[in-house]
Order: C-alpha cells, then structure tokens, then sequence
C-alpha cells in the first residue's frame, strides 16, 4: 500500500527493501507463463533464505527460487512445469531430501486464500477437498502453527453450513486468509505510480498483489499514465497496493509474456538437464545467477539477442508461431 | 485396418466420452488432445476450458501447459484461476463439466493419488500434488481418469487421497458433503473401466485389440469384475486421420 506519485526503483534495490531473511512471499504466473523472474533471479543472488514460500501453481519461479536455497517453508498447490517438468525437479528433491518443509492446498483453495486476504476476512469457504487428504493430512502441526503469529492456527476447518441446506451443500471447508509480506508480479504494461495492465489471462495475480502488505511490479513497458488512463477498464493492477515499479525487459524470461515472447525452450531445457543433477545445478547457479549482475546479463548467456528473436511474439497470436518447443 | 499407436487409442476412447453440451476441464498432453479430438470429431457444441480462466481456446497449436500464451489467442474470455473454478463449482454451470485427470495412484473407487508416495512429511516420491485436480473430482459430475495399467499403480491403498473418486463407495460423496457425480471411466493403454452404478466399484468396461483380460488383472493390485468387458472399437481410419492432421500435426504429444 503506498501512494506516492513516482515508485520506479532499481530490481535490486526493490527486493533489499521488500523481501527481507524469513519474509512470507508470493509470486504471480502460472507454470511456464508470466512469472516475475528476473526478481526471483535477484533474490536468489541477494542470498535471501528462509522464505515462506505461498504458491498456487508458479512451476518454473517456484523451482528456481526452493533450487536457490531461498525457501524453507511452502504451502503450494502444484509444483509441476507443464510438459518441461511432470514434477518440478528442485521441489520434488527438497521435499523428498526434508530440506524444505510443505504445505498442500489446491488451486482453487490458494486462489480463495488470496482473495481473503485480499477481502480482509479470516477465511473463504468452498467445498473442494472433502473426504481428502488435503483436509487430514497436515504438513505443519497445530503446536507449530500456534507458535508462529504469521500462521492461522489450523489448516483447514470443516464446518456444516451455518445456513442449514441452503444451496443445497450440507458441509463447507473453510481455508484459512494469506496476508504476504510481499506479493512479485510481472506484468505487460505500468506507469510510474503503479497501475499495472495484464494482457491474456490473469491467473491469481490481481487476488496476489491485493492481499500483500507490498507489491513489487515488474514490467515490460514503463509507459505514461495518460496512456494507462485512456482505458482504464483495462488496468487491473490498481496502484494504490503497490509500493515499487521496475522496468524489466524480458523480465519473465524463460517464462512467456503474452504479446511479448513466448516461453523460451531451450532456456526451459537447459535447466530442467541442470536441475536433475546436482554438480550441474550448483554449476547453473553459479554461472547463471551469481555469476551475472542482472537480468541482462543472464539474458546474454541465454542466448541472447538471437534467442530472443526466436521467441519473440507474433503481433496476430501472442506467441511465437511454430516455435521449437520439444 | 489402418496402423494406430496406443496413444492414439487412449485419446479416441476418451474423445468418445465426451457429448455435445460438456464443457471440458483439460490438462495438458493427452488430456487436452482427447479434448481437442472430440470437438473436432463427435463434439462440435462441446467447449474446452482451462483452469488458468480462458474459455473455448481456439489451439491454432498445441499448449505445452494450461497456463500457455496457445490457450489465450482468440479465447472468448481470457480470466484467472478464480473464474474457472467458480465455473465449476456453480451449480449451474458446474453440472455440464466434464473433467479429464491423470495420476500416479488410483483405488477401486477412482480415488486419485498426485502428492506422494510414501510418508508425507518424509515422501519416498513427491509429485506435483493437486494442482486444479481436487477442485474438479470435488465439483463435477463426470469425469474421465487417464492411467497406466500398472500394479504399483491400481493399488489397494493410497499413499494420500488428493483427489475424491467416489470415496468408500455407494454413498460415500453424499456422506462426506460432496456434490454428486465422481469419476465416470478410466482409460489406460489396455483397457477402459467404469464404475457400477450402484456399488460405485470399478469395473472393466473394455479391453483393446490384442489385450487380454487377464494381462489387464495382472496389472492391478485389486480384483475388478470383468464379466462386462468387451473389445473396445479401435479409432477409425476417419479419427485418426482428424486426430493427425487437425489436432497434433507437430507430433507433440502423439
């Protein structure tokens, strides 16, 4: 929440200020789409650590950041990268060495969280998951969750519906508000105070950015607020919740951004043969993100300026027509 | 009869089950494929949508995930997860969806496994987890499990429940407060089973060309009753050719 008319800021000055050691952190995209990567990057080489990780399904930024050694704890809901990765590789190496500690929700339900959060209510009720083990199973206990003011003492409650049969659901489970620190977006388009524009689908990114304490958006474009203005049924991102604007080129890369370039393959590739060993990854994050000092410069070891005409968007379908992408 | 792969067969078997009128919740890989074959081939009406909030892609190229910048192009609607889910849990529209699911467990009753093997705390395997998975098996009235016929895999136990079948069986949705409805067949690469209207207990429905019964048993942890099953209609030259050409011609998923 910050008003102030201008909030351009460096990325690394923007995360030192904002995600902090232990910060509770979501970030906006969905799998291979739209992630704020070019921030996860500069976490990572920030060596920021023990994260609290709140995540709907962010396959590549979620992977990168738990395989940067950020996150020590995760509620999630899918941690899978489309066809790059069925499971996403770091994830499932953390949970499965306890080097991280997990949480499981559904979509829908993180998504409801983040919308209370964003409503300012305690919970949101819904019927998804009866009978399940998202409801029995509990990945962090009742002792835990009492001890630690940032988390709802339970995971999830089951309650019969307070309005008798009405709507004809006789129980409801209701999910507990996510209030981040800090939520990351990248969007296609900001002004300088903050008002951000999403092109093609929205994800959870508006419920994200409306529940946290801040915002950083990250953006393809910095353009003038009349521009933004002239058709503001077309903003989503409202500034008065967001507290910093970066202009990052590319900054979803190797993730897509609808209208700008598609996801980048090889990039997605290289990664996913890196992630599976791990020399290679160590080798990867040394190389890739602390080896370079910004986006930029992990862009130019990507391939560069050729690769990014490879996954440049075609200006009809928003996507890079016949792109290689086995 | 025209040469087909396995692939092809799984995707037509499961392109059959969908009607004009559906609205289908896909996946990715095979899931979207089988969507993609029956609106083009028995199910013009039916409409495709994702959970990232895009309805009735028109998939000019295959999406490599349901968040792909493919599913967005010339979509009536581009929203987020919040509408596509509400979209199906709303009992109106709720009621015409049918949902396609994979996992890596599934039990006698169509409960699904996509978290972990093993402890869950302490996972000998993790996988993705529930994803949009519980959201759909928990609202809509059909849908269609995607498999493959092994032991480890039709298990007599779940490692973790993530997604609700039909629970402990008759009336296990309607005890637990679940909306009815529950998985409606399974199709993996030797057979199709359903599930007994009254008992809610698998059954095999179908066998494909070449696949004994027996093969089939040997490959599942638990005894289902086969007294029902029958040859399965291999795709026809009319399917595959549509299957080939119009739906994957970069061979992306096939």
């Amino acid at each position: 929440m910050n008003t102030k008319d201008d909030k351009v800021m460096a990325l690394s000055d923007a995360i030192r200020e904002y995600v902090k050691d232990g910060s509770h952190i979501s970030i906006g995209g969905f799998t291979i789409n739209r992630n704020p990567m070019a921030a996860i990057y500069e976490i990572i080489r920030q060596g920021i650590r023990d994260l609290y990780l709140y995540a709907h399904s962010n396959g590549q930024g979620a992977d990168e950041l738990i395989g940067g050694g950020c996150v020590s704890r995760l509620d999630i809901a899918y941690g899978g990268n489309g066809k790059y990765a069925a499971t996403c590789i770091r994830f499932r190496k953390a949970v499965q060495e306890g080097t991280i500690r997990v949480e499981d929700y559904s979509n829908f339900q993180m998504c409801l969280r983040f919308m209370a959060g964003a409503m300012g209510m305690p919970f949101l009720p819904t019927v998804s998951s009866l009978g399940t083990d998202l409801l029995n199973v509990w990945g962090f206990s009742e002792e835990e969750r009492a001890r630690d003011p940032k988390m709802p003492n339970q995971k999830m409650i089951v309650m019969d519906n307070p309005f008798g049969g009405w709507m004809d659901t006789p129980k409801v489970v209701l999910v507990p508000a996510i209030q981040p620190d800090v939520t990351i977006l990248h969007v296609q388009k900001a002004d300088k105070q903050g008002t951000g524009r999403i092109h093609g689908l929205t994800f959870a990114d508006v419920e994200q950015a409306k529940s946290a304490k801040h915002v950083i958006l990250t953006c393809e474009e910095l353009v003038d607020t009349a521009v933004l203005r002239r058709n503001p049924d077309q903003n989503n991102i409202p500034f008065i919740h967001v507290d910093a604007v970066v202009p990052v080129p590319h900054g979803a890369l190797p993730t897509a951004c609808y209208g700008y370039y598609d996801y980048d393959p090889a990039c997605l590739l290289h990664y996913v043969k890196c992630a599976k060993d791990d020399d290679l990854h160590r080798e990867y994050l040394r190389k890739f993100i602390h080896g370079t000092k910004d986006h930029e410069g992990f862009i130019a070891l990507n391939g560069g300026r050729e690769r990014l005409d490879r996954i440049k968007a075609d200006p009809e379908t928003g996507y890079a027509v016949n792109l290689a992408r086995g | 009869m025209e040469k087909y792969i396995l692939r092809e067969m799984m995707t037509i078997a499961a392109a059959r089950e969908i009607k004009n009128g559906d609205i289908v919740f896909g996946g990715t890989g095979i899931s979207m494929l089988a969507a993609m074959a029956a609106k083009n081939i028995n199910a013009p009406e039916s409409v495709m949508f994702f959970e990232t909030g895009a309805i009735d892609s028109k998939l000019d190229e295959i999406p490599l995930a349901v968040a792909d910048s493919r599913v967005m192009y010339l979509a009536a609607t581009n929203g987020g997860l919040f509408d596509a889910f509400t979209t199906m849990q709303n009992p109106i529209t709720g009621r015409h969806v049918i949902g396609i699911l994979g996992a890596a467990q599934i039990d006698l009753y169509g409960n699904l496994n996509t978290t972990v093997i093993g402890n869950y705390v302490k996972p000998k395997t993790r996988f993705s987890g529930s994803g949009g998975g519980c959201d759909v098996a928990s609202f809509v009235p059909r849908c269609i499990i995607f498999m493959q016929q092994e032991k480890k895999r039709f298990v007599k136990k779940l490692d973790y429940l993530t997604s609700p079948g039909h629970l402990d069986g008759a009336d296990g949705r309607r005890k637990t407060g679940l909306r009815e409805g529950g998985p409606t067949v399974v199709i993996t690469n030797m057979a199709v089973f359903r599930f007994d209207g009254l008992t809610k207990r698998m059954y095999l429905a179908g066998y494909y060309p070449g696949i004994t019964v027996q093969q089939i048993l040997e490959n599942m942890e638990f005894a289902v009753d086969v007294s029902h099953a029958a040859e399965v209609a291999p795709p026809t030259p009319e399917e595959l050719k549509i299957l080939r050409e119009k739906c994957d011609p970069q061979r992306l998923i096939l």
